[in-house]
């Protein structure tokens, strides 16, 4: 971070004014002092100070937490189903506990991990540092999403508690398997009302989210002037305003048929079990995009730090994320293409064209690496690697585009290879990048990079191992969930290459643990900004003072963290069209900066 | 996207002095490629089946076109991650040049997925219109006059149910147990046409055959009705593929085409030993109530392990 140029002058949040300097919290009236917010927060330490916290850095860091615990439940259950798989006589669990596990295993991974992971966790720590913001734009709320969220979550891990077990009819609950004569007991209802509980949880973050990106950017922060990610959480948060709602009527209908007599997913009343699967998966398509979205935008932010260049296309960027959303709205009946009951060219041509914005998002990516200069930390390794896993789940989710290829696949291990590295390339590559990434921002330490190595290595090795053969023994007939296969199926030899490669990823994840063990006991201390960052979560300290900022730089484009460190190498954003515009904004900034101080 | 994006590629290495070698290099391996996966067969299999009906064979072409150009697709983007990652990686520290955009090929790759995923959709529904068409629901014969032979399938926690009414044969099974049981049987002729209609008498069942690159949900409240023209003589294994409940691994069946005239001795052997259908008239509109079979104790008590004739209510 050596310069030969004269940096500009840093603004204070005194000086930058806006509705942002000022405490919008329910902290006392200390916290108005703008004077004292550089200073440690006054209030409870320790314990209280948790369970009381509104910052979104102490909520952030507890959704991340939580949803990591979360994770490595689900993770010991794919174990358990796997080691279930290794062979054909079905010995480890009975069939009830088998489908229990891939239930429990589905439902941890999709609701409470993912999502909850990426715009519970990071988004929350993360987005209002990008945009220059001193919290959430409702603390109090994003302080509830998180005590629903853990709330949803133990209401749902408490299913293994009561008699029947927990909910086992997979993790889209299709009705009439879900009604209260197929699954009795309370086990189901648990699992309703965690969904109910995280649903609005959600919901809660998505509006916090859309609220802070929308008014509590710093001045200069214009639109095109946000980092992807902070982009992607825009588009995310408005997703989750769609989808969710939806997912919460659906779930409060169900546990009406369950309980109060009502037949809207019964055909004995009349009702329709197939409006069910309508509206889980309009819910249930946009989901997967609100849970890829946040992690391509934390690959989108790593990239161009480990090349030391801007990203490649940003505004293509932009356009192909906020296309990926609007086409995901409209692509739900793909994954009902076997009903009989839906129109299949639509649909088809619909899921087809998300290939395209996809697409440009991948050339993006190579284009930023482009004649760069790569450096390849463990963030960087780890986007590489969702590249690669993203890249082969994107051409297989090609594939069942087309319905006649779906029905030949349909509910096979072909689609169950498909959707584990479509997730795991986003939530876990993409994740562990955005973990590895923004750690040190979020402790004050780094994370040890040769055990971070090892972990991506054995990651990479095991994902490959793993999903490969599933889409073989896909292909060969073996259908999905189920605990056991004859054995003269032929099915056992890809299974068990399956198995080993689960395995290598579950060791793979005790590196991981080892080493945030090892920061945790032997810290090092990481600096405002270890990697010479771009936004401008790295012009603060690490980890940040209770409200942000004391100082921020001018904000000139994507990238203002680097352009204050490398006066030499600016941003050059303005060509052609944006000139006037940009230039236009540049003054008007320009006169605020100068007329306040 | 693939050409385009090869050429891009080399063009913009090309301004740091290295040049057209290696667009040579990535048109050869766009050309090669394909040629080298076609290679001795023009559908290679990539593991499915070929299928033994027209409607999987169709599929099956489909599926065998759409992964050949998924795999070029594969191989020239991840040569492109490879080569970023070897050739830009960090060898000093000088500043590289802090390019962010180039329309033209931002232009190029966009129009080029689009054109490839609308030629993909062409393919689509060209082979989705053939697998989907079905004779007239209730026609004895096609319009050639060749014979259909009508089957309702029912689907039930936890076996099948496969009815004849043009021949009151019923056969159904459940429960299946033990590594040599495959469940009941559905005999079919090869080389006319089957017409299935498909049920469920309770929660959503998937009716699918490996060999037939085919599945469908049988659903209550749902009749779905397609045909299947047999074009080899076998047995064919298959399986419930929607989860339904506790025994769902279990849910098995086996399809067997035969010739016809084996078919017909098939018939008059099944009436012969009673395995005849006990509604007449419409068996779908005649099943029992969902319900009957949702308590899995009921269900289990019942240790049918081979086909018999359903006592249907």
């Amino acid at each position: 971070m050596t310069t030969t140029v004269e940096r500009p002058e840093l603004i204070t949040p005194e000086e930058r004014g806006g509705p942002d300097a000022h405490g919008t919290d329910g902290h006392g009236p200390a916290d108005h002092d703008l004077d004292a917010a550089h200073q440690e927060h006054h209030g409870p330490t320790g314990i209280l100070n948790w369970l009381t916290s509104t910052d979104h850095k102490v909520i952030g860091k507890s959704y991340m937490i939580t949803s990591l615990v979360l994770f490595f439940i689900a993770g010991i259950m794919a174990l358990v189903i796997r080691a279930q798989l290794l062979d054909p006589s079905a010995s480890l669990v009975s069939f009830q506990t088998y489908n229990q596990l891939f239930t429990m295993h589905g439902s941890l991974m999709l609701y409470l991990f993912a999502g909850p992971f990426a715009f519970g966790g990071l988004a929350n720590y993360i987005v209002p540092l990008q945009c220059g913001a001193p919290d959430m734009a409702f603390p109090r709320l994003n302080a509830l999403s998180y005590w629903l969220y853990l709330g949803g979550s133990i209401t749902m891990l408490s299913g293994f508690l009561v008699a029947g077990g927990a909910a086992s009819f997979g993790w889209v609950a299709y009705a009439p398997l879900s009604n209260a004569t197929n699954s009795p007991g309370a086990g189901a209802d648990l699992w309703l009302m965690a969904l109910a509980l995280t649903g609005f949880s959600a919901i809660f973050t998505g509006v916090n989210l859309v609220a802070t990106i929308l008014y509590l950017r710093a001045p200069g922060m214009t639109m095109f002037r946000m980092p992807i990610f902070s982009w992607n959480m825009l588009v995310t948060g408005i997703l989750i305003l769609i989808a969710f709602p939806v997912l919460f009527a659906a779930v409060v209908m169900l546990f009406c048929d369950r309980h109060f007599g009502t037949h809207i997913f019964s055909v004995e009343g009349g009702g329709s079990p197939i409006l069910w699967q309508h509206l889980f998966w309009f819910f249930g398509h946009p989901e997967v995009y609100i849970l890829a979205l946040p992690y391509f935008g934390m690959v989108t932010d790593i990239i161009p730090v480990f090349s030391r260049k801007p990203l490649f296309g940003y505004r293509g960027m932009v356009f192909a994320t906020m296309s990926i959303a609007a086409l995901s709205t409209g692509v739900w009946a793909h994954h009902m293409f076997t009903t009989g009951v839906v129109l299949l060219p639509f649909f088809s041509l619909l899921s087809y064209l998300i290939a395209v914005p996809t697409g440009i998002k991948f050339f993006n990516w190579i284009g930023t690496m482009w004649r760069g200069q790569l450096s390849f930390k463990a963030p960087m390794l780890f986007s590489i690697g969702f590249l690669f896993a993203f890249l082969m789940g994107g051409v297989t989710g090609v594939l069942l585009a087309s319905p006649p290829v779906d029905f030949m696949t349909h509910d096979t291990y072909f689609v169950v290879a498909h959707f584990h590295q479509v997730l795991i390339g986003t939530t876990v590559f993409a994740g562990f990048a955005g973990f590895y990434f923004w750690y040190p921002k979020m402790f004050g330490r780094m994370l040890h990079e040769g055990l971070g190595k090892i972990h991506f290595w054995l990651l990479f090795i095991g994902f490959w191992v793993t999903f490969m053969p599933q889409y073989l023994v896909g292909l060969h007939g073996m259908p999905r969930r189920v605990a056991t296969y004859a054995p003269d199926t032929g099915w056992g030899t890809l299974n068990v290459i399956s198995s080993i490669g689960a395995f290598i990823i579950g060791i793979s994840f005790l590196f991981f643990l080892v080493n945030l063990w090892m920061a945790w006991r032997k810290p090092i201390p990481a600096g405002g900004n270890p990697w010479d960052g771009h936004a401008l979560e790295w012009f603060t300290s690490s980890p940040p003072p209770h409200h942000n900022f004391t100082h921020l730089p001018p904000i000139r484009s994507e990238r203002p963290t680097w352009d204050y460190n490398h006066p030499d190498h600016r941003t050059v954003v303005h060509k052609g069209g944006d000139k006037k515009i940009a230039a236009h904004q540049g003054d008007k900034e320009d006169q605020k900066v100068g007329a306040s101080s | 996207m693939p050409t385009g994006a090869g050429a891009s590629a080399a063009d913009a290495g090309s301004n740091t002095g290295r040049p057209s070698g290696r667009r040579r290099w990535l048109t050869g391996l766009v050309i090669a490629a394909p040629l080298a996966l076609a290679g001795c067969n023009f559908y290679p299999s990539y593991g499915a089946s070929r299928g033994v009906t027209e409607q999987a064979q169709d599929t099956f072409k489909l599926w065998s076109g759409m992964m050949t150009t998924g795999i070029i697709v594969f191989v020239i983007v991840m040569a492109l991650i490879l080569w970023a990652i070897i050739r830009y990686r960090k060898r000093s520290d000088e500043m590289p040049v802090q390019f962010h955009e180039n329309v033209p090929i931002e232009i190029i790759y966009t129009a080029v997925p689009i054109i490839m995923v609308l030629v993909l959709f062409w393919f689509t529904v060209l082979t989705e219109n053939k697998v989907d068409a079905t004779q007239p629901v209730a026609a004895t014969t096609t319009a050639s006059g060749a014979p259909v032979v009508d089957i309702t399938v029912t689907a039930f926690q936890w076996g099948w149910r496969f009815d004849y009414p043009g021949l009151n044969i019923g056969v159904a099974g459940e429960l299946t147990a033990g590594p040599d049981n495959h469940g009941p049987q559905m005999v079919v002729p090869v080389g006319e046409t089957v017409q299935i209609t498909l049920v469920s008498d309770d929660v959503i069942h998937g009716f699918y055959l490996r060999d037939f690159n085919f599945s469908r949900y049988a659903q209550p409240g749902v009749t779905n009705i397609f045909d299947l023209n047999l074009v080899k003589t076998g047995t064919f294994n298959g399986q419930c593929t929607q989860f339904c409940g506790l025994y769902h691994s279990e849910m098995l069946f086996t399809v067997k085409s035969v010739s016809p005239s084996q078919f017909e001795t098939w018939a008059s052997s099944e009436v012969h030993a009673g395995h005849i259908l006990q509604n007449s008239g419409s068996p779908s509109e005649n099943n029992p109530p969902a319900g009957e079979n949702t308590d899995p104790a009921s269900a289990t008590a019942l240790p049918t392990a081979t086909p018999k004739p359903k006592a249907s209510t």
